[in-house]
């Protein structure tokens, strides 16, 4: 599903380039559940931008099902954003002046499906994720745990290929993170493919692989056994 | 093609009137400025035209290019004459002047008493009687200064003056002073300067030349002159140019065909005196398109001022919006999406608020209109011409659309990693 050959990204920071990523290869089958782990400034965030299109890569390339992501513009981009790619953030980035189905249906829109069935398709989302009766609160009348549900279902309302979590729990408490990773782990059942960025070693071993990054280069790449966060509920 | 489908796209619509109204204060308040400057500009441009129609109403029923001209005395000694030669028009020197002016339409010599001079004509009816200006007129006169004559009544037409005919049309005066009320005057008999004529109409009158009142007698022409002897002589002959006649020209070439014909020094300025209501028509209406001029510039400036207004408060917003259209982004928004949601926002604040203002103008023109309706100010039916109007909304599309694009270039220029870090 992902394929990486030797990816490189550096900042400028000033005079300095900062080298943040130095030659990752990395693949990624369909439907894995794979935690990327690392400390702050091991480059796992910036790995993971490149992945979601968000950031360019200096060199490298970047395969996804099969399409070569090279030579992004703008508008290129957020096609394949639309097309590929589902976002969960750790900061849940939910539109506050539009209610959560509105929100769950937003990619929809930009994917031009018309009104009535985006609000359907969301609504659908919305009830997997358990929030069907929130439908129209506003994500201020939400808890966190249920914003980054409203998140999630919003991700996966475009039906990705890939769902990319950026420290989906960073912002949770540590029952609400289960309830999340709960979630994330029966999409990861249905046959979705998930990245999940963290590094909470207990979140990471509720995926079924763990990809080690230091300094930009990855020290680690395992198999685990996954942990059921539905055990912890 | 694409941008098309977005445009009438009513999901498009639903996203603007979702980012427009989480704001209503600020949208409100953005509005209004651009509602001050088209209702300035439509209450500016409809109150100008206004005046515009009320000096054309004052002016409506007497030709707007119509010149008066008389003799008077020489002032420069010319061709063996001395100066100070008392002149006289003659009648034939309006066939003259017709012949070899072309701008002239028509032309018609006036004889009068009582209106400059002269004692006015005595004017008998039983045991009724009073003294009333007398005119000897030519029909064509009725084509240069309107007359209205009341029911069943006429003016003085080819036949009367043909046979010189004893017929007469009076004033309303006139009638009111000589006639019982319920009496018709029409077919009635008048004696003016002890010669009996019949009366063939009563004019309204309309403050239509310099002179004239409503107590005025017409007659015709050739019966005036049989009546008081004056032969060939006019007093003035009444003239009106074609419409797209330089009259400050024609005035010219008729004191110059006069001075030929009486052999007047061609410069003598004071020989022939005249009278140009074109040329004064014209200066009014000048004024006029001066103040319709000034106010499309004044509600254009104003308008102007309200967009950029809309301008400065959707950058603001766009700032303040940072992390909203970086989510976007991320959900797949192409930039050129982005571009056209800020872009629409824009266009549509301005165009509601063009709209809003424009029906305000309207009614304050109206209002306008019913107040002034019964006072002596040359101020009738203030309208936009439909073609301002569609130009504003045209100015308002454009401008919002370029001032709109600002902030849309602006939203479009953060990356939408950098608008997802903000917080």
């Amino acid at each position: 599903m992902i394929e990486i050959k030797d990816l490189h990204k550096s900042y400028k920071m000033g005079s300095n380039a900062l080298h943040v990523l130095k030659g990752i290869n990395f693949t990624v089958e369909e439907g894995e559940l794979v935690a990327i782990m690392g400390s702050s400034g091991s480059g796992k965030s910036t790995l993971l931008n490149i992945l979601g299109m968000l950031d360019v890569a200096d060199s490298g390339e970047y395969t996804l099902d099969g399409v070569p992501i090279k030579n992004l513009n703008e508008t290129k981009a957020a096609n394949y954003r639309n097309k590929f790619l589902g976002f969960v953030f750790q900061s849940f980035n939910l539109i506050n002046y539009k209610s959560a189905l509105e929100n769950v249906a937003l990619p929809l829109y930009y994917q031009r499906v018309p009104r009535k069935e985006r609000q359907e398709r969301a609504m659908k989302y919305l009830d997997q994720v358990g929030l069907k009766e929130w439908a129209n609160h506003l994500p201020s009348e939400l808890s966190g745990g249920q914003n980054q549900r409203v998140a999630i279902a919003r991700a996966m309302a475009s039906e990705p290929k890939v769902l990319l979590a950026d420290e989906p729990t960073g912002a949770l408490d540590s029952k609400t993170s289960y309830e999340v990773m709960d979630l994330i782990q029966k999409i990861n059942d249905q046959g979705n493919t998930i990245l999940v960025v963290t590094h909470e070693d207990d979140i990471a071993h509720m995926c079924k692989r763990i990809v080690y990054l230091k300094d930009g280069v990855i020290v680690e790449d395992k198999k685990v056994k996954q942990v059921r966060a539905s055990a912890h509920v | 093609m694409n941008s098309f489908r977005f445009l009438f796209d009513k999901n498009t619509w639903q996203e603007i009137f979702g980012s427009i109204g989480k704001n209503k204060t600020r949208t409100i308040i953005t509005v209004i400025g651009v509602l001050w400057g088209i209702f300035i500009y439509i209450a500016l441009a409809g109150a100008a035209k206004g005046m515009d129609n009320g000096f054309e109403k004052n002016f409506e029923t007497v030709a707007k290019n119509s010149i008066w001209a008389w003799s008077q005395s020489t002032s420069i000694p010319y061709a063996g004459y001395k100066t100070g030669r008392q002149l006289r028009l003659k009648v034939q020197d309006a066939i003259v002047l017709k012949n070899r002016i072309p701008e002239i339409q028509y032309i018609a010599p006036v004889n009068t008493r009582g209106a400059f001079g002269g004692a006015s004509a005595l004017t008998v009816r039983g045991i009724k009687s009073n003294s009333y200006s007398v005119y000897g007129y030519f029909p064509e006169i009725a084509k240069i200064a309107t007359q209205k004559i009341y029911d069943n009544g006429r003016f003085i037409n080819d036949e009367d003056i043909a046979q010189a005919r004893k017929v007469c049309v009076i004033g309303e005066r006139t009638q009111q002073e000589l006639f019982d009320k319920d009496e018709d005057p029409i077919g009635g008999y008048i004696r003016v300067e002890n010669v009996y004529f019949q009366v063939v109409g009563v004019h309204k009158f309309t403050q239509t030349t310099p002179f004239g009142t409503d107590g005025d007698i017409f007659i015709p022409f050739t019966t005036f002159k049989k009546l008081y002897n004056t032969g060939d002589n006019s007093q003035f002959f009444t003239i009106a140019a074609y419409d797209d006649a330089d009259v400050v020209q024609v005035e010219k070439d008729i004191k110059a065909v006069l001075r030929s014909i009486h052999k007047v020094h061609p410069e003598d300025e004071r020989a022939f005196g005249a009278f140009n209501l074109g040329e004064i028509f014209s200066k009014i209406m000048g004024f006029a398109n001066g103040i319709t001029f000034l106010s499309l510039i004044v509600g254009i400036a104003t308008i102007l001022a309200g967009v950029i207004g809309i301008g400065n408060i959707l950058l603001i917003s766009v700032k303040e919006r940072t992390k909203e259209l970086g989510i976007r982004r991320a959900l797949g928004a192409t930039p050129g999406e982005v571009r056209s949601l800020i872009i629409l926002e824009s266009v549509f604040l301005t165009m509601i608020a063009g709209i809003v203002g424009i029906i305000l103008g309207a009614g304050v023109l109206s209002l306008i209109n019913s107040l002034t309706r019964d006072i002596n100010f040359p101020y009738t039916n203030p309208t936009v011409p439909i073609p301002y109007v569609l130009g504003a909304l045209a100015i308002m599309i454009i401008l919002g659309t370029l001032i709109g694009s600002i902030p849309a270039q602006r939203a479009v220029s953060i990356k939408p990693i950098d608008a997802l870090r903000e917080e």
